[in-house]
């Protein structure tokens, strides 16, 4: 893609305006208006957090290292891995969760074990990501 | 890179709020980890400066021992240079098609693909660029000044703090930029004349001492500004510190007019006042410095020393040891499914600990630990090139940077070619951690050029005229380093990073995440030269 030019730009400019209010659902780009995450859909947390390192698609990426994909991924069958790995980070994964509450945390969990090709139905609590911080 | 600095001075939507010392530097440490924290320490006196000796001299006879140096950033430069003219046979491997790692500028005619396979075309015009990476050297980092005269790497000054550029919150004075002379003098005039007030009336007595009452109050009228009565007042004293609302000029008509003076509470409650730690703070202090024409001349500086070593698009998997050498598995990215062997008696391996954490790597267990225990920062630039320099030929804003709570958190002006009629390079966009570095992250590089546009232009209309072309970097998008920097925390550095530092059997660790500089070019320096120091020693005892 080639780096754009105004006339793109005006349109786009646009739509972003109204999209800088965060806190409402959207799959489009939200900016929390403070340090933490404003987002509190599971959809809105993937979208504008997981998905910078884990794509809009899940499958991750690959470079001198890697993002794990998260598609049809089996260690999801066990909440407590995802729960633990968004609130402490590892490797180059940073502590997300630490901007998040523990509600958020549970919605985007639960959002991950129901998509991308994972089935994992039983919602994750914020009780559980609590104890696990 | 970052400065990481920059967390603590970008007006942090919800900064917390501290009171004595101890506890500010706790909350710091808390909400913008352990870089904040360690920068704070630094700007409050309580930690060192940069520790380079002069140039590094590895005495003694190697006896032809080879090193194989992983990785041609800085850190690995340095090493190769250094450890080549002490004897050493050196070879290098490097992941990108290009030396510098982080060290990069990009100019007109680059491209860049980020992880996702977003490719964008650089646009820029001939001579401009963004320095996507580091951008600014302070004078105190001696190690890397030390490299630049060495490689004829010519600098200019950096410019920091400029007083004419703007402090700017959407949620106060109604969304309007202000001045920082403005807000800088206001806000210590009105201090001043407070805490004239409360000398005055006795309010002090139990905490300062009659004798030193009299030069308080002399000092508070020196410092802030205040006239005869230790008043903060608008008027042609106070005009000749924060500026003028028309500056004096010359024949009929032209007398100077001072301008209104801000309450104490309109500046408290703006949270402006935030902004003014970044000149203060010991990292930023005049006088910082750039290379003339990009960062990224000092990584091609280096290259042209020991480009002849370095073997490109190698892609590290696997590292070994034995008793007696290392061998290292890569693939050659140029050729997918080309793997390749090299060794060496020793290794100095620079790769971010973001990547050798997923690298197969034979060292003990708290080394192991170690690697895994630092996750990285995220940080987000953007550079926007524009038609004119309205920032300079509207509003006199020649260099420095306006600070702002907007996602964007800055704007850098040029600090290069002032005064000209070309045209520029913004800065448009400088995160650091917090929500809106991932969020930006997240977003397609579209996106995130209007969002940088979109805050721009609340701090300066011209933006939508005037805009021409723009790139992102979002650095956990960066396929070389998963991230932007090593992020300790205080609890990490303590339990791992003196085993991250040790030498294990014939490898040994450097970059800006084996130091206490992180995310500068002078950690990864001072880190590599401090390695190789070690790693001589231990090859001299045989």
């Amino acid at each position: 893609m080639r780096a754009m030019r105004l006339p793109i730009l005006l349109p786009a400019l646009l739509v972003l305006a109204s999209l800088t209010v965060a806190g409402a659902v959207y799959a489009d780009p939200i900016l929390s208006p403070g340090y933490r995450f404003s987002e509190q859909t599971g959809e809105a947390l993937y979208t504008n957090v997981c998905q910078a390192c884990h794509m809009a698609n899940g499958k991750g990426a690959i470079g001198a290292g890697r993002y794990p994909s998260l598609a049809k991924n089996p260690k999801l069958e066990t909440d407590a891995e995802a729960v633990y790995l968004i609130l402490h980070g590892q490797g180059a994964m940073p502590a997300v969760g630490r901007l998040m509450t523990d509600e958020q945390v549970a919605a985007v969990v639960t959002y991950i074990r129901t998509h991308f090709g994972n089935d994992y139905r039983e919602p994750v609590t914020a009780e559980q990501v609590k104890k696990a911080r | 890179m970052r400065s990481p600095r920059v967390t603590l001075f970008v007006m942090p939507p919800d900064e917390p709020t501290g009171t004595s010392r101890r506890e500010l530097l706790k909350l710091i440490g808390l909400t913008a980890g352990s870089a904040a924290m360690y920068q704070a320490m630094t700007s409050l006196g309580y930690a060192a400066e940069s520790g380079y000796k002069g140039p590094i001299k590895l005495e003694g006879d190697p006896k032809g021992a080879s090193v194989l140096i992983l990785g041609a950033g800085l850190a690995g430069m340095v090493a190769a240079l250094e450890l080549r003219q002490a004897g050493y046979k050196v070879k290098v491997l490097e992941f990108n098609n290009r030396a510098g790692g982080r060290n990069w500028s990009l100019r007109g005619g680059d491209s860049y693909t980020e992880l996702g396979g977003a490719t964008q075309k650089c646009e820029f015009d001939a001579g401009l660029y963004l320095n996507p990476g580091p951008w600014r050297i302070p004078y105190h980092h001696n190690g890397l000044l030390d490299y630049c005269k060495r490689l004829g790497v010519k600098l200019e000054p950096f410019q920091q703090l400029n007083h004419n550029a703007y402090l700017h919150s959407a949620k106060a004075f109604g969304g309007r930029p202000q001045r920082i002379r403005e807000i800088k003098t206001d806000f210590q005039g009105q201090v001043s004349e407070l805490l004239a007030k409360a000398t005055q009336k006795g309010k002090l007595d139990e905490l300062v001492s009659r004798e030193d009452r009299e030069v308080l109050l002399q000092a508070l009228r020196w410092w802030g500004v205040l006239d005869k009565d230790y008043a903060y007042k608008a008027g042609p004293l106070t005009a000749e510190f924060r500026g003028y609302a028309r500056d004096p000029g010359g024949g009929l008509g032209a007398e100077p007019v001072p301008g209104e003076v801000m309450g104490l509470s309109d500046i408290l409650q703006s949270r402006l006042w935030r902004g003014l730690g970044s000149f203060a703070a010991y990292e930023f202090q005049t006088t910082m410095f750039q290379p003339v024409g990009g960062m990224g001349r000092i990584g091609e500086a280096f290259a042209r020393e020991v480009g002849d070593l370095i073997t490109y698009n190698a892609k590290v998997t696997k590292i070994a040891q034995g008793e007696r050498s290392v061998t290292v598995t890569y693939e050659d990215t140029a050729h997918p499914g080309a793997i390749h062997e090299a060794s060496a008696d020793w290794c100095v391996c620079t790769i971010p600990l973001s990547i050798l954490s997923q690298v197969e790597i034979q060292v003990g267990d708290p080394m192991l630990a170690a690697i895994a225990a630092v996750p990285y920062a995220s940080s987000v630039k953007i550079g926007l090139q524009f038609k004119r320099r309205f920032w300079e030929e509207d509003e006199q804003i020649f260099g420095g940077i306006s600070y702002t709570d907007l996602p964007i958190r800055q704007i850098s002006y040029p600090s290069t070619d002032y005064n000209t009629t070309g045209k520029g390079i913004l800065l448009g966009c400088y995160t650091w951690n917090g929500a809106n570095s991932f969020e930006l992250t997240a977003m397609t590089p579209q996106q995130r050029l209007s969002c940088a546009l979109d805050a721009g232009a609340q701090i300066h209309p011209q933006y939508r005229r005037e805009f021409e072309t723009g790139i992102s970097v979002a650095w956990h998008r960066s396929p070389f380093t998963l991230g932007c920097a090593g992020d300790w925390t205080d609890e990490a550095r303590k339990q791992h990073y003196d085993n991250l530092c040790q030498i294990d059997g014939r490898i040994v660790l450097a970059g800006e995440h084996a130091s206490y500089i992180p995310a500068w070019q002078e950690g990864a320096i001072l880190s590599s030269l401090d390695a190789i120091g070690r790693l001589h020693k231990r090859v001299l005892q045989g």
